[in-house]
């Protein structure tokens, strides 16, 4: 990658002290993005994927919240900066959209002037043109008689008009980076079709760096550039979208991979599962914290696996399993069909 | 075979064929002929005829006004659908939100009145039995939903909530009631020491489980699942959904799943009906759909899955249909897709197509068919 970094989020740790005592949300996060380019963060709920984004948007105002490490944007810790200062940052340097466009859009205002109130708060401009400017926003990302349409209330739109007009607000003030939280999840696959393909072509016009937060492993193979599976609020692996997809070293990502009721394969006798349940992020395993849902697991795994890069440069990964040996481990987990029809 | 989808001969052929080609029992022909319902029905053998849905059709009023409501509008939720099932079958219900897929499986399982339109059910029409009369037939149709947690009532503790069917339907006394809920608990994969929890206790994947027990505990022979695995993690749902499988083997219940994810449909259904706008567009035998859609509509939202492949996800081309789903207050003209159809034309604005066989159990309701000339061949 040439590009220049443009967010690096080093060893991140969010915990929320609550009466059964201290949750452990995000531990020790590290995530780098380049310029116009695009990250999947995949992970289950619970996984600390909405949180470490949220936390790097400082959007957790939660006094019962603890958090270290560093968010570096352009050169900035924004972890340090003040609630002005960051305000400043939000919307003209990091957007985010989330899952449900109806509770992120107020419900009692048109949403021509909930767009046209947010450039007013970026930018020196006239209520008139602000206005136009929502209109043109509109109708770049793909809503009908935009004209018409910006005076018309959140309640008036479906689902997925609604989640344009979120794009259409987090792109108004050219953001270099945006967060999209489960953009599609609320969403039909046909409308999750048209959205993913709007957030494709911002992203090509504007060279836009897109964060893009899902459980989804179809949402992240046509999107994403760069992977990284999070597990009980650690990244388990990350790499490159090939190799993530193609060359998984981590049991839990080929749990995941397996699990998927696929269209492009033969349809197997029985889904692969992962037994049992995410770990409780209250009494987390000192070691692996997948080590009690894996099947590979072996005396090692009680100590806690670094994230290392073991495969090639950029493809890290936290299992101890030897490399060879995970090869053939793999193919049994992920293409269950494929061991069936050899017999 | 002309006119519209409304008139009864095209809605018969609607789905009699499909389960029909592979296995013994032949087309039936009209209502009454299945089995009788003297003994229960638990004599239906696997293949036969279950459950005939026939010109089903709902329509929820939209009123307006504080004193005397009138009636402005109406819904057109479900709108005249035929379907068949078979003892033994899953029929899998694709279709996006607001297609009347679930109110379709409420009308069936007589949670809803229908406007009009009958069920047959073990060859007894339900659909205007009273209360009283439809409670032996709840016995043998049940439900599991889609929200685990909406549908378990907070405070009741998971053994009160699934020995509540069997104490309603007075099968056994508290002791024999409390052993058929540990062995019910047992069979979901939970354990039963957690009788006394309460649904809080539980994550969203074992409260699915308890509502699987709930369904089962009655032994029906017919359940409705309403996307049961929507709201479950990846990982957690394929385990709710070789549950379902196991079930289905071991107690030969016939399943109608409910899913807008077509990857589990496809995973757990042997025919599956495509619906649109509260009409059934298509239906086919499982993988046939897959290989060989035949309505538009089905090729668009087939297209629209994400692949979890990079390489082929970047190689094929979707198809990304425009706009959203129509109002069902008022359906469009003809075919109910034409508006967002690309291969649409005069014809399907003037008249809705009937539904029509294309090949083995495989029907289609389009004037444009895809595929049509390869199911001439030798199928």
């Amino acid at each position: 990658m040439t590009a220049e970094t443009l967010l690096e989020v080093r060893d991140l740790k969010v915990s929320f002290r609550t009466e059964d005592g201290l949750i452990q949300a995000v531990d020790g996060v590290s995530l780098s993005l380049s310029e116009g380019e695009t990250l999947g963060i995949v992970g289950e709920s619970g996984s600390g994927k909405s949180v470490t984004m949220m936390s790097v948007m400082r959007l957790i105002n939660d006094p019962n919240a603890h958090f270290e490490g560093e968010v570096v944007y352009k050169g900035r810790d924004l972890m340090k900066l003040t609630r002005d200062q960051m305000r400043k940052i939000r919307g003209s340097g990091i957007a985010m959209i989330f899952q449900d466009p109806m509770t992120s859009l107020n419900p009692v205002y048109r949403i021509g002037w909930q767009i046209a109130e947010q450039i007013q708060a970026h930018e020196q401009i006239s209520k008139r043109a602000a206005r136009a400017r929502a209109v043109e926003l509109l109708t770049a990302v793909g809503i009908p008689h935009a004209a018409e349409r910006v005076d018309n209330y959140p309640h008036q739109f479906s689902g997925g008009m609604r989640q344009r007009v979120m794009i259409a607000m987090a792109i108004s003030c050219n953001p270099d980076i945006l967060i999209a939280d489960e953009p599609t999840t609320a969403l039909d696959v046909t409308i999750q079709a048209q959205i993913l393909s709007l957030i494709r072509k911002l992203k090509n016009d504007f060279g836009t760096a897109v964060v893009l937060i899902t459980h989804d492993m179809g949402v992240v193979a046509d999107l994403a550039d760069k992977i990284a599976v999070m597990y009980a609020g650690r990244i388990v692996e990350q790499g490159d979208r090939r190799d993530v997809f193609y060359d998984a070293q981590h049991p839990y990502t080929w749990g995941l991979l397996g699990s998927i009721a696929r269209l492009d394969r033969p349809k197997p006798r029985r889904l692969s599962t992962i037994p049992g349940l995410p770990p409780s992020l209250l009494r987390l395993p000192p070691g692996c914290a997948f080590g009690d849902r894996c099947a590979h697991r072996f005396d090692r795994c009680d100590e806690r696996p670094a994230l290392l890069a073991k495969v090639g440069d950029g493809h890290l990964d936290a299992c101890h399993l030897d490399i060879e040996k995970k090869k053939e481990l793999r193919e049994t987990t992920i293409h269950p069909e494929l061991i069936e029809e050899a017999k | 075979m002309t006119g519209s989808a409304g008139s009864p001969v095209a809605g018969l052929p609607a789905d009699g064929q499909p389960a029909a080609a592979s296995s013994a029992a032949p087309v039936t022909p009209p209502v009454t002929a299945a089995a009788t319902s003297g003994a229960n029905g638990k004599g239906t053998l696997d293949g036969e005829l279950l459950l005939r849905a026939e010109h089903v059709t709902k329509h929820f009023p939209v009123r307006k006004g504080i004193l005397l409501q009138r009636e402005v509008a109406r819904v057109h939720a479900v709108d005249d659908v035929s379907i068949e099932l078979r003892a033994g079958e899953t029929l899998g219900l694709v279709g996006e939100s607001g297609c009347g897929k679930s109110t379709l499986a409420r009308c069936i399982a007589r949670l809803y009145p229908l406007t009009s339109g009958s069920i047959v059910f073990e060859g007894q029409d339900i659909s205007r039995l009273s209360r009283r009369k439809l409670r032996p037939v709840r016995r043998e149709l049940q439900m599991v939903f889609q929200d685990p947690y909406a549908s378990l009532n907070p405070r009741k503790r998971v053994g009160a909530i699934i020995s509540n069917p069997l104490r309603i339907h007075k099968l056994g006394d508290r002791k024999k009631i409390k052993r058929r809920v540990g062995e019910l608990l047992e069979l979901v994969g939970l354990s039963p020491e957690h009788v006394n929890r309460y649904p809080h206790e539980f994550s969203g994947g074992q409260r699915q489980r308890i509502g699987v027990a709930r369904a089962l505990a009655l032994q029906p022979r017919l359940i409705i699942a309403d996307e049961p695995v929507s709201a479950l993690d990846v990982s957690i749902r394929a385990q709710v959904i070789n549950l379902l499988d196991d079930l289905q083997d071991e107690f030969h219940l016939t399943y109608i799943f409910i899913a807008h994810d077509l990857g589990v449909v496809r995973h757990v259904s042997d025919r599956i009906a495509v619906m649109y706008l509260g009409k059934i567009v298509e239906v086919s035998p499982g993988e046939e759909l897959y290989k060989r859609p035949i309505h538009p509509y089905t090729e668009a939202l087939l297209s629209a899955v994400p692949i979890p492949d990079p390489d082929l996800a970047t190689e094929r081309k979707q198809i990304v249909l425009e706009g959203d789903v129509p109002s069902p207050i008022s359906p469009p003209s003809g075919c109910r897709f034409h508006p967002r159809c690309r291969y649409a034309t005069e014809i399907c604005a003037q008249q809705e197509p009937p539904l029509v066989e294309h090949g083995a159990g495989h029907l289609a309701a389009c004037h444009h068919p895809l595929a049509a000339d390869a199911a001439d061949g030798p199928a």
